[in-house]
């Protein structure tokens, strides 16, 4: 029987899967549901330095096998998340968890980070430089090797926590910028983020989503992610946290196969709250069912 | 919230593009009038929001409007198709600060959520005005079923082809104690003007999840940002801000 524990940057998971950031806010909703300790972990909402609103209504939209969101990284503020998200999320979930953090200055990653760097629940820093749906930082930073590696340097200054970076998928070349990561002193690199995307309502003739455009989420990006951390992985010798479009425990296998250490799950969340369930029940079976022994490597990829 | 498999049961036309649908399922996660269930279509990524309009023990109505690709998809559902619906999402209305003669607001598909809070009203000894507005006759529904439950019932019409000739706010009574209202956007923002007592509005928004988790449809209020899918669809008139 293969094994379903992970080691994701010095700190083991029971299993490879993880809500994505986004999806699943700060656990509550979902531990009315079922009990979210069965998780490898889970990665926050987005949270940045002030309280956010995000962008204005309509936020969302939907597409072949997919959706798009502009929420605009909505978020109470980093203090607020201390004093009480990661209170309550105590009281329901007992592993570490992945702080998912965003800016709009390198001056705004360093300040979450380093109050976040201090809260014993918090595993891994993943540090957003991929949002497509804000206008300041957010992915601007994740679109050159030089920003990218800017703020990983600072962060890292700030934090003995794991760094995981989560990249944009809206790049040339993807690879270069986790390698640039990697030489800055990231421990982690999370691919991908959503691919910026639009719909346009024939009705009025005006795009759907209020912001214009969108993140593109879902099944329909799947194989784009795959690739990602298929070229990543080859790039960097860190782990790789394979995130996009995956919905079932073949997909997280898949995303093991391509070279992710562990894997996230996002919009699936939103369709179904309990996926997370279902693919983590479903997983060993499945890992057996192609004699999958585990450790991400255990099933090479043969080219 | 339950994820909960319903059967259709029946699925009939009111008008000619505002449908009826009877489901047969574990309805106990429906706590109160005004919320709303999530249903997963096939071959559409998004669930599809709707109100409940009435419900018994293990059975559900829902009223919809054909807009889009999805609601003509339930419009062509069968009898006995499962569906899997995210039962009991939304606050739905609070039934306790009425008063001896609430009124409800209705406007178009904004009326089936006041059928179920018509009846825990009248369950509850109260006396109901309803005011339905539509564009035109054509479009007119469950006027009586409205009156079946005991209602004083009301319809206007903007064009004037049934009922009083113009919208749900040019028929006031004169002693309603409380109001609840649920339209579209500049319905309610009329109703909000004119009505002065007490009162809570039921808001749309395009939605991702239903239930919470995502942060698609929220909304300032003065007491904070809300989410239309967890903290509303229902809100009460001092919270309001309008932006839109």
């Amino acid at each position: 029987m293969g094994k379903m524990s992970v080691d994701l940057c010095g700190i083991e998971l029971d299993n490879p899967v993880i809500p994505a950031s986004g999806t699943f806010g700060y656990g509550l909703e979902f531990a009315e549901l079922y009990d979210i300790n069965i998780l490898g972990t889970f990665s926050f909402k987005g949270t940045t330095k002030e309280p956010r609103f995000g962008n204005p209504t309509p936020r969302i939209a939907e597409c072949a096998s997919g959706m798009l969101n502009a929420v605009g990284l909505q978020n109470p503020g980093v203090e607020h998340v201390i004093k009480y998200e990661l209170p309550a999320l105590k009281k329901v979930f007992a592993k570490k968890v992945m702080a998912n953090i965003s800016g709009s200055s390198i001056e705004d990653y360093v300040y979450v980070s380093e109050l976040l760097d201090r809260e014993e629940q918090v595993g891994w820093l993943e540090i957003n430089i991929s949002c497509p749906n804000v206008k300041a930082g957010g992915m601007g930073f994740g679109t050159s090797c030089e920003s990218a590696a800017a703020v990983t340097k600072a962060v890292k200054a700030v934090t003995t926590k794991p760094v995981i970076m989560k990249l944009s998928p809206n790049v040339t070349d993807i690879a270069s910028i986790a390698k640039a990561c990697e030489d800055a002193g990231a421990d982690g690199i999370c691919v991908i983020n959503t691919l910026l995307g639009m719909r346009i309502d024939l009705k009025t003739g005006k795009p759907i989503i209020a912001n214009v455009t969108g993140g593109v989420s879902g099944p329909c990006v799947f194989p784009v992610a795959l690739r990602a951390v298929y070229q990543v992985s080859r790039a960097v010798k860190i782990p790789v946290v394979g995130c996009g479009g995956v919905s079932t425990a073949e997909d997280v296998l898949e995303m093991m196969c391509a070279g992710a250490a562990a894997v996230e799950v996002g919009a699936a969340n939103l369709v179904d709250p309990y996926a997370c369930k279902k693919i983590i029940e479903e997983l060993q079976e499945v890992m057996d069912r192609y004699k999958f022994v585990g450790e991400g490597s255990a099933l090479p990829l043969k080219e | 919230m339950k994820d909960v498999i319903f059967t259709v049961k029946k699925n009939v036309p009111l008008t000619k593009n505002v449908y009826e649908m009877t489901l047969t399922g574990d309805t106990s996660d429906i706590e109160r009038p005004g919320q709303f269930v999530n249903i997963k279509l096939d071959g559409l990524y998004l669930r599809r929001p709707v109100s409940v309009c009435d419900k018994t023990n293990d059975t559900l109505t829902l009223i919809y409007k054909v807009v889009g690709k999805g609601t003509e998809q339930m419009a062509n559902l069968p009898d006995k198709t499962k569906l899997s619906v995210l039962s009991g999402l939304g606050n739905g209305y609070d039934i306790s600060v009425s008063g001896e003669h609430p009124l409800l607001l209705g406007g178009g598909v904004g009326v089936p959520p006041l059928y179920l809070l018509a009846k825990e009203l009248i369950r509850d000894g109260k006396k109901p005005y309803v005011t339905l507005g539509f564009n035109s006759a054509d479009e007119v529904f469950y006027e009586k079923e409205f009156e079946a439950l005991g209602c004083t019932v009301t319809v206007t019409t903007v064009d004037g082809t049934y009922g009083k000739k113009g919208f749900v706010t040019d028929a006031l009574p004169d002693d309603y104690t409380y109001y609840y209202a649920c339209g579209p956007l500049p319905m309610l923002k009329a109703v909000y003007k004119a009505c002065k007592t007490g009162g809570q509005l039921s808001f749309e928004e395009r939605m991702g999840c239903g239930f919470g988790a995502c942060m698609g449809c929220s909304c300032k209020t003065i007491t904070g940002y809300k989410r239309i899918c967890k903290d509303g669809p229902v809100l009460y008139k001092e919270e309001i801000l309008w932006e839109k």
